[in-house]
Parts: C-alpha cells; structure tokens; sequence
C-alpha cells in the first residue's frame, strides 16, 4: 500500500509540472508581448523593456520556466493587472465557493445515485428499474442550465421560498446553506443520472460473477452479499468518475455560477478571460489542474484501498 | 434399502428461449446413498450444471421446473421457501465450483471469506479464523494463519482451488457438490487434490456429488458413476460396472474416447461423431439414436426403457431390451 502510495503521489507532482510547464509554453507562444499588454497601448518602448526586464522576459526560455517554477512552488502566481492584489489570494478567496458547491453537488447526487443504481440492477427489469432509467437519462439530458433557469423561475421567482443570486452572507451558515440548494440542485441533478447508470450496469456485472453465486452457494444473507461482496467492486468504477467529474466540476460548475451570480473558481476565469487578465487566467487554470490531479489520485487511493488488486498492480 | 442423502426424481427442467422451450433435463433421476460419492460424467450441454443448479436451487431466471422434484434426505427442496432454502445452502450441503480463479471474491481476504461461511456458527471470530486455518492446513496450504489476510490473487490456481474445497467442507456438510473441481488444474495437482478430498471425504463422512469430464477421475474417486447424455440418464451403476461392463452404446464410446484407454499408436483420436441433439425439438426416439452405430428404425421412433442389468446398475436402451444378453 505505502508503495502504491508513493508512487501515485510521485505521479501526480510529475504530471503537474508537466501542466505547467505546457501552460507556460502556451501563454509564451501567444503572440504579443506581455509587456505591451500589462502596460496599454500607450506606454514607451523604454517602459516596455523596463517592465520585461522587471518580468524577467529578457532570460532564455529555460531560465523563464525554472523562475516561473520557483514562484510557483513559493505560492507566488503574479499580481492581478487591475488591482495588483496577489493572484494566489483572489483566488482562494474565490475557491472555498467552488469547492463547496462541488462537494455538496456531487455529494447529493452520488447518495441519490448509487443506491438508485444498486437497486436497479438487483431488481433488474422491474418497475422500479424501468423508471429509474427514464428519470436517470432524464436527467442526464437535461443541461444544467435549464434545471438552473427553471429551478430559479420556480422556487424563486414563483414560490420566493430560496434566494436567487450570490453565496450568503459570509458567517452565517444557514443563509450560505440556502443560497447552495438551488445551485448544487442545478449541478448535481445531471450527476445522478450518470452515477445511478454506471452503478447499476457494474452492479449487474458483479452479481452476474461466479464469486457470487459461490457466496450464494454457502448461503450467505443477502446483505452481505450486496453490500459487503458486491457493492464494494461495482463502486470502484464510480469512485473514478467522481474524481474525474469532482475535477471536471472545478472550471464546470461555471454555469451554474454565472446564472446565480455565485462567487467561485469558474466565474473568475470568465470574468478574468473576458477582460484579458492573463496573469488570473492563468493562476486559475493552475490551480484547478493542481486540484483536478489530487482529486484523481485521491479517486485512486480509495480505489486502492477496496481492492487489493489494484494495490498490487500499482 | 440404503439410506439416500439425495434423491432426484423424475426430474425435468425447461428453460425459455426465444425459439420456445429448450428443455434441458427430461426425467432425471438419480440417487445418492449416505457416505458414498457419485460422479456425474456427459459431454458440455448434457445438462450436468443444469442439474447442479437445481439441487442447489440457484437456476437462472428463464428456468422452469417442469417436473418431480429433489429430495435432500427427508426434504423435499422444491417446496421450501426462499428462506429455508437459504439456510440449507452453506450448512446441509456445499459446493466446489469449477473455475477456481474467479469463484472467489477478489476484494475479501480469505480468512474474511472463510469465516463469513460460518456466520451460523456461534463462536467468536477468532475461533472462526482458527477453524479456517486448521482447514487449510488439511488441504495442505502451508502456513495457513498467515495466508488468512491474503486475497485471491495472491494465490496459484491449485492453491485456490484447494482454499474451494476446504471452505466447502469447512461448513461440515451432509453432501458436497463439486462441479468439475480439477478442471483447471494439472495433472500431478489434479491426482493429489482427489486423493486429499476423499481422505477428508472419509473422515468427515458426508456425501459426494462429483461432476467431470475425465473418466480416470471418475473410476479414482467415486463408487457409482451416472453417465449423462443431453438432458436425460442413459446409464448408471457402479464405478465397476460402468467401466468393466458398460452397456449403453453411449457409454461404451465415451470409454473408447478416453485418451487413457487408447493402447496403439493412431493418428486420429477416437470420437462420437455427430453433435447433440437439438433439445427445443426432442427427439421422439432414443436420444442418442442419431450417433449410435447400432440404432435401428425402432430406436428412431419408441424411446427405450429402463433395464435393470444388476441391483444398481441399469441403462436405457432397446439394444438390452430386445437381447439383454447383447450387453449384459
């Protein structure tokens, strides 16, 4: 376990400087000069080169890449060009919402999902099957912008029962716990769906396994057969795409942000793409990246931790 | 009249297919005295795992029993509930699977697996786990405590398939069903697995149901044998009857094509030409009538009755009922 560990962790902090080394290569090959666009259109040659020895263009690439590495490791991702704040603290300022939303999405949808699915495939072609699989590609096809609007038009605008726009008032849990139901709502809703159809279709896999009729042969009460037979092998396939959607969600909960005018990861990198603001561009897409890569590496852990095998394919 | 410990009688099963009912068993029936072990021998599709299947009750779903019933000493298991029949299951009587590689669960220790087949048992976990390991031992798995924490896959195929028969007699049962036990396993492995589990078979006293394909296995192991032919009985008796004596047509091939049995060198293995028969429309002769060298038009149109050759050994076949001194 301990060397599945290591080495799991030893590739996740490769593929992250991988990332950034390709993100730094990228905003390099952008034609146009940073200099130029910190500084507008209006700023002298002389400021320009100032400013780029200030930044550091004026070294080769590699010394650039190395810089841009210590900075990064030392938590420094540059100044916001407007306020010239620190990116890294806008960020986490922003990041605590996002992840909250995120968690809470997923979280709901997996505890409606995986049970959804796990009956369904015990009670394989029978009414609670079928309508399961309408109400699980039902709510797969809807996009979450919809759920967004319609849920806004009706517990909002209709009924006045939640609160439309912004995160709450910071310390008052209750208030933030309102202003997530309709968000979480509009990003979980989809998630139940794909869970609740990988769980099911594993599910069905797993019961259909000679290990399982073994353990029917020696009679074993049902419970344990689902639950402590099954279930832990059918889920492993689930924990992988929580981790991916968990990652995914980190720029993905985007819409739901704007259309509730929520604070968070995914409405910053907008905000800040649409007013050019590179260096939050790109602190941003760091840190989602950094986080998408422990996510899945935790996905893996818990992974490694049900199922032996995995520990020792590592 | 010997004590049975299982008694299959008259029994048929169906099975729903899209082209209409396969039927699968047609009037099986066969017996298992106290103490003693019966082997199963058929080609693939003769319908040995079908009938396992309805001994132990766990058919699949577009099975349906048409006819008769089995009988596990006084009970008769059709009639059980749900329930009852899941108490039997683990406790009355136990099963070794063929395929030893994926008949266990890969994500549960063995020690894990071998003490939650006792969970009738009211003893500690400890006491579980010391009976799992002292089983183990029996089936030579050396240093069984410590391989209690491993899983499947750290295990060889003949290891595992000796963890397979020690969880089934782990449970102490009246009849042991092992389906193709040493299939998977080689030949120096398959001949130690055999002669471990009649020593334990004769020092725990339970029955034995043994299914294979390898008649060496068969004649080793088991004192009656019933040989098996697409969905129905054509012959059982005695492992030195059906060897020394065999008397339906069917099984005499079966022995001729036993690799063991050739004595000159040949370029081409004996077989039995022609294939199963299709058994959505059964046959209204004799069910081997088509492979059979000896059939006659009458074998083509009436289907044989049973002829008691011995005490316990008997066959279906007009051959033995026109002249029984043919065969017999």
């Amino acid at each position: 376990m301990w060397f599945f560990l290591v080495k799991r962790c030893g590739l996740g902090v490769l593929i992250v400087c991988l990332a950034v080394t390709a993100l730094y290569l990228m905003i390099h090959s952008i034609p146009g000069d940073p200099a130029s666009i910190i500084l507008g259109p209006r700023a002298t040659e002389e400021m320009k080169a100032a400013l780029a020895v200030k930044m550091g263009l004026d070294q080769p690439i590699l010394i650039q890449l190395f810089n841009f590495f210590k900075d990064v490791f030392q938590g420094d991702l540059g100044f916001d060009v407007f306020s010239q704040r620190p990116v890294i603290d806008i960020i986490m300022e922003q990041l605590p919402h996002t992840l909250i939303l995120i968690l809470v999405s997923i979280m709901w949808a997996a505890a409606i999902g995986i049970p959804l699915g796990c009956y369904s495939a015990i009670y394989q072609n029978s009414l609670f099957d079928k309508i399961s699989a309408i109400l699980s590609v039902g709510t797969i096809a809807i996009p979450s912008f919809v759920v967004a609007i319609y849920g806004l038009l009706i517990f909002s605008v209709t009924l006045r029962w939640l609160p439309a726009i912004g995160a709450g008032d910071s310390g008052d849990i209750a208030d933030q716990l309102t202003h997530l139901i309709l968000p979480s709502l509009a990003v979980g809703l989809g998630w139940v769906g794909y869970i609740s159809r990988l769980v099911r279709s594993s599910m069905l896999e797993t019961l259909g396994a000679n290990h399982i009729r073994t353990a029917r042969a020696f009679g074993l009460p049902e419970r344990v057969i689902i639950y402590r037979y099954s279930l832990r092998i059918a889920i492993l396939p689930t924990i992988t795409l929580l981790g991916v959607g968990v990652g995914y969600l980190l720029s993905g909960a985007l819409f739901a942000e704007i259309v509730f005018a929520r604070p968070g990861i995914g409405k910053l990198i907008f905000d800040a793409v649409s007013t050019r603001n590179y260096p939050i561009v790109m602190g941003s897409v760091l840190i989602t990246t950094i986080l998408f890569v422990i996510v899945t590496t935790l996905a893996d852990f818990v992974n490694a931790l049900l199922d032996p095998r995995i520990r020792a394919h590592a | 009249m010997t004590e049975l410990i299982l008694d299959v009688h008259d029994l048929s099963i169906d099975y729903r297919t899209p082209r209409g009912k396969l039927k699968a068993l047609r009037n099986i029936n066969m017996q298992i005295p106290k103490g003693k072990i019966v082997g199963i021998v058929g080609e693939s599709g003769c319908g040995k795992s079908t009938l396992i299947g309805a001994i132990i009750n766990l058919l699949a779903s577009n099975a349906e029993v048409t006819k008769g019933g089995v009988k596990l000493a006084e009970d008769e298991l059709f009639n059980l509930s749900k329930k009852q029949m899941q108490a039997l299951r683990g406790d009355r009587f136990s099963m070794v699977f063929q395929d030893p590689m994926t008949s266990l669960n890969p994500v549960v220790s063995i020690g894990n697996q071998m003490i939650d087949i006792q969970y009738r048992d009211k003893i500690s976990k400890k006491e579980k786990a010391a009976k799992a390991a002292a089983m183990l031992d029996k089936v030579g798995i050396p240093d069984p405590e410590s391989r209690l924490s491993q899983y499947p896959h750290e295990f060889s195929g003949g290891m595992l398939q000796r963890i397979a028969i020690a969880m089934a007699l782990l449970v102490e049962p009246e009849l042991l069903i092992a389906d193709e036990p040493t299939t998977a396993l080689d030949a120096t492995l398959e001949v130690q697995i055999i002669y471990r589990l009649k020593e334990l078979q004769a020092s725990q006293g339970c029955s034995i149901l043994f299914i294979s394909h390898h008649l060496g296995v068969i004649a080793e192991l088991c004192d009656e044998v019933v040989v098996m032919y697409s969905g129905e009985v054509v012959e059982k008796g005695s492992v030195r009857d059906i060897f020394h004596n065999p008397s339906h047509p069917y099984t005499q091939k079966l022995l001729q094509c036993d690799p063991a049995a050739i004595k000159q060198k040949t370029r081409d293995l004996p077989t039995i030409l022609g294939s199963l028969p299709d058994l959505i429309e059964v046959p209204k002769g004799c069910i081997f009538a088509e492979r059979c060298d000896s059939a006659s038009a009458n074998c083509h149109e009436n289907k044989p009755k049973v002829s008691q050759l011995n005490d316990n050994h008997m066959a279906s076949c007009h051959l033995l009922n026109e002249a029984g001194a043919l065969y017999a």
